[in-house]
């Protein structure tokens, strides 16, 4: 088995994990994808074009903002953001999604599905169709259809059309079963635009190229901002784009400790979370071996966050390697841990996070006064806050209604 | 022999293709999904799939979809499935169980194999593991003499088919159109052609399923395969039927329809 924390080339595995368990119909979908995928690779003119769209259209490199104020709820540690909230879509989704994109003109499909869990993908996807002249699906559980409302308008104004699936625990993960079904009955004509470090191979291996540009640019900011490396890298992780985004650039640096939050929900021991590595077992779900919340007959069992994003009950099977080889550390963070984070940057910084990153943020709250002031730490701000705003006013009793009968507070 | 390669070869014999039917464990309940075996038995099923209900069931369509999702609710477990594996293989007929895989390796391969072997079950049809990912599954199964059966579909390259039967034991089950149960009513035209792909690889039986619902479709692939899958059907006539004895009458005549079909042959 091939070392992928230091890896190049592989077949689809990360020790145990990974692999492809996928109907047979789906195979050779996924042998062209992975043979598209290595073409482009050694294709200057496809990389050309991808770096053009990341400067020129979402406005990349990403800046990495120094949050002092913040930093002193942090036992005083320095505190880094990686911007990836700036991103045009607003969020680091995109930076998938367009190299997937080009992979699916590549392979002269016509056609993009998606599924979304906060919409943040499905926004990103259905930019980029509108981008490249795609026809694009996206299928988000209902349950996040109303919780991200904002989003579902967003995608249909891009043109995209939204299918909401009642299925199950209609979230993330029913929203994948979907797509996957979508994808096996239309192959031939349209590429499944996956949008984290999950699913069959070749996926977590495309997604996480296309993300690695985040560690990429940290690292050399980091370098000529501080002078050394940091000491810790933090991200949220639900299926684990962001965090393996960032995290890809330190892998080799055995002093960068890596830390991922996952989504404590109402508490672990609520059994109303989505934290697959406190509480999770090895299993498959969506065609691949990873960490997996199921029960003892081996069936998926609904996860629970205030973030539609985190709110899914498998994660990236590398993740699942990097914490078994302790390369990585994962611990959960709980709404209200969340949501304190999300409340404290917004006032001390004049920036409002995502709710999924603000996980992240809570993370590297307990970690700074873990590490003291001398430690210098990045946290991933993997997106933007705005499709929040709606739910965070409801968490804090503010009154949005612009009704003139209800007197605002 | 295993029971599966005998219920091939006698149709085989009666020079016949072989009905294969498939239904759930614990749908509509556990004592009636048993009945409901018997009835497909009696009224001329050679195979019977028993499915394992699974809470993520991406290759099913709707009607199976939520036929899992009732039994799961009812609380259906793997101890369940086996009992009924155990009911229906006691018909004499040869029983596989259908599953996908996160619950077989919950469960254990090796001792989901050794109780599945122990109640008289033939063998397991497993539709999203594929042979590269079944290394300890082929130990576990050849060591119980359970055959291990794996799906081609249309979009399989001969390369692909030479692989996937490589590992199959008991038949090669052809997916006849390239999409999920139960949501067409007609089986495509590249279904004859994929079967003789497979014949061109190996020497098993191939029978064919997705989007076969009546007599007709299977006296018309009864003329170019071995056998004849039926299951999105059967539970919809299940779903259909205003109470357990009316699903266990309509299960029944669906399968006698069936039955008479794969011994009729036509084109």
């Amino acid at each position: 088995m091939t070392d992928t924390v230091l890896g190049t080339a592989h077949d689809g595995h990360y020790g145990p994990y990974g692999g492809r368990f996928v109907p047979e119909a789906l195979t050779h979908a996924l042998d062209e994808l992975e043979s598209a995928f290595r073409a482009a690779l050694d294709d200057p003119a496809f990389e050309q074009r991808l770096d053009s769209l990341q400067r020129n259209y979402t406005g990349r490199p990403s800046p990495l903002t120094e949050v002092t104020r913040f930093g002193e709820h942090c036992g005083g540690a320095r505190i880094l953001l990686k911007r990836e909230d700036l991103n045009h879509t607003g969020s680091h989704k995109i930076n998938n999604v367009l190299g997937q994109a080009l992979l699916a003109q590549r392979m002269g499909k016509k056609r993009v599905i998606a599924e979304t869990g906060a919409g943040q993908h499905g926004v990103a996807t259905a930019t980029a169709a509108a981008l490249l002249d795609l026809e694009c699906t996206v299928y988000m559980g209902e349950e996040d259809t109303r919780r991200q409302a904002l989003n579902v308008a967003r995608m249909r104004l891009l043109g995209a059309e939204v299918v909401p699936v009642t299925a199950g625990s209609q979230t993330l993960k029913d929203a994948i079963n979907e797509a996957m079904r979508d994808w096996v009955s239309t192959v031939e004509r349209t590429h499944y635009l996956l949008g984290t470090v999950t699913g069959p191979a070749p996926f977590p291996e495309i997604v996480r190229h296309f993300h690695s540009v985040i560690g990429t640019e940290t690292r050399e900011q980091v370098l000529d901002l501080v002078g050394r490396l940091p000491d810790a890298v933090a991200a949220c992780v639900g299926g684990g784009s962001n965090a393996i985004g960032i995290f890809s650039a330190f892998l080799d640096d055995p002093t960068v400790q890596l830390r991922g939050y996952e989504a404590g929900g109402e508490g672990i021991d609520t059994g109303r979370h989505a934290a697959r590595f406190a509480m999770g077992a090895p299993g498959v779900l969506h065609g691949a071996r990873t960490y997996v919340m199921q029960d003892e007959w081996g069936q998926t069992v609904p996860s629970h966050s205030i973030s539609a994003g985190l709110d899914y009950p498998g994660v990236g099977p590398e993740h699942a390697w990097l914490h078994d080889t302790k390369r990585a550390h994962y611990e959960p963070v709980s709404d209200d841990e969340a949501m304190q984070a999300f409340a404290l940057l917004s006032r001390t910084e004049g920036i409002i996070p995502a709710i999924e990153t603000a996980h992240a943020l809570a993370g590297a709250m307990r970690l700074g006064r873990e590490l003291g002031p001398d430690a210098v730490i990045v946290i991933n701000l993997s997106g933007r806050g705005d499709k929040d705003v709606e739910t965070a006013a409801r968490y804090f009793g503010i009154d949005i209604s612009d009704s003139p009968d209800v007197p605002a507070p | 022999m295993s029971a599966v390669a005998q219920a091939f070869s006698r149709a085989r014999e009666e020079n016949r293709a072989a009905l294969v039917g498939y239904l759930p464990a614990g749908y509509p309940d556990l004592a009636t999904s048993i009945r409901l075996i018997e009835a497909m038995v009696a009224a001329g099923v050679d195979v019977v799939e028993v499915g394992l209900p699974y809470s993520d069931p991406l290759m099913d369509g709707p009607v199976i979809a939520q036929a899992a999702d009732r039994a799961l609710s009812q609380g259906t477990t793997t101890d369940d499935v086996l009992e009924v594996a155990a009911a229906s293989a006691r018909t004499g007929a040869a029983t596989v169980v259908m599953s996908y895989w996160n619950p077989i390796e919950r469960f254990g391969l090796d001792r989901f194999a050794d109780r599945l072997a122990a109640v008289g079950g033939s063998g397991v049809i497993t539709p999203d593991l594929t042979p590269e990912e079944a290394d300890a599954w082929q130990a576990s199964t050849d060591a119980r003499s359970l055959d291990r059966i794996f799906l081609v579909a249309p979009s399989s390259t001969p390369e692909r088919i030479a692989t996937v039967v490589s590992a199959c034991s008991g038949f090669v089950y052809a997916a006849s159109l390239m999409g999920v149960t139960g949501t067409r009513d007609s089986v495509s035209g590249d279904a004859e052609g994929l079967v003789a792909r497979v014949r061109a690889e190996t020497n098993l039986p191939v029978a064919v399923g997705l989007g076969v619902s009546h007599g007709d479709q299977a006296a018309s692939i009864a003329g170019f395969a071995d056998g004849v899958i039926v299951g999105s059907a059967f539970v919809r006539a299940v779903a259909q039927a205003p109470d357990n004895d009316a699903a266990v009458e309509a299960v029944g005549a669906l399968a006698a329809e069936l039955a008479a079909g794969v011994r009729r042959r036509s084109e």
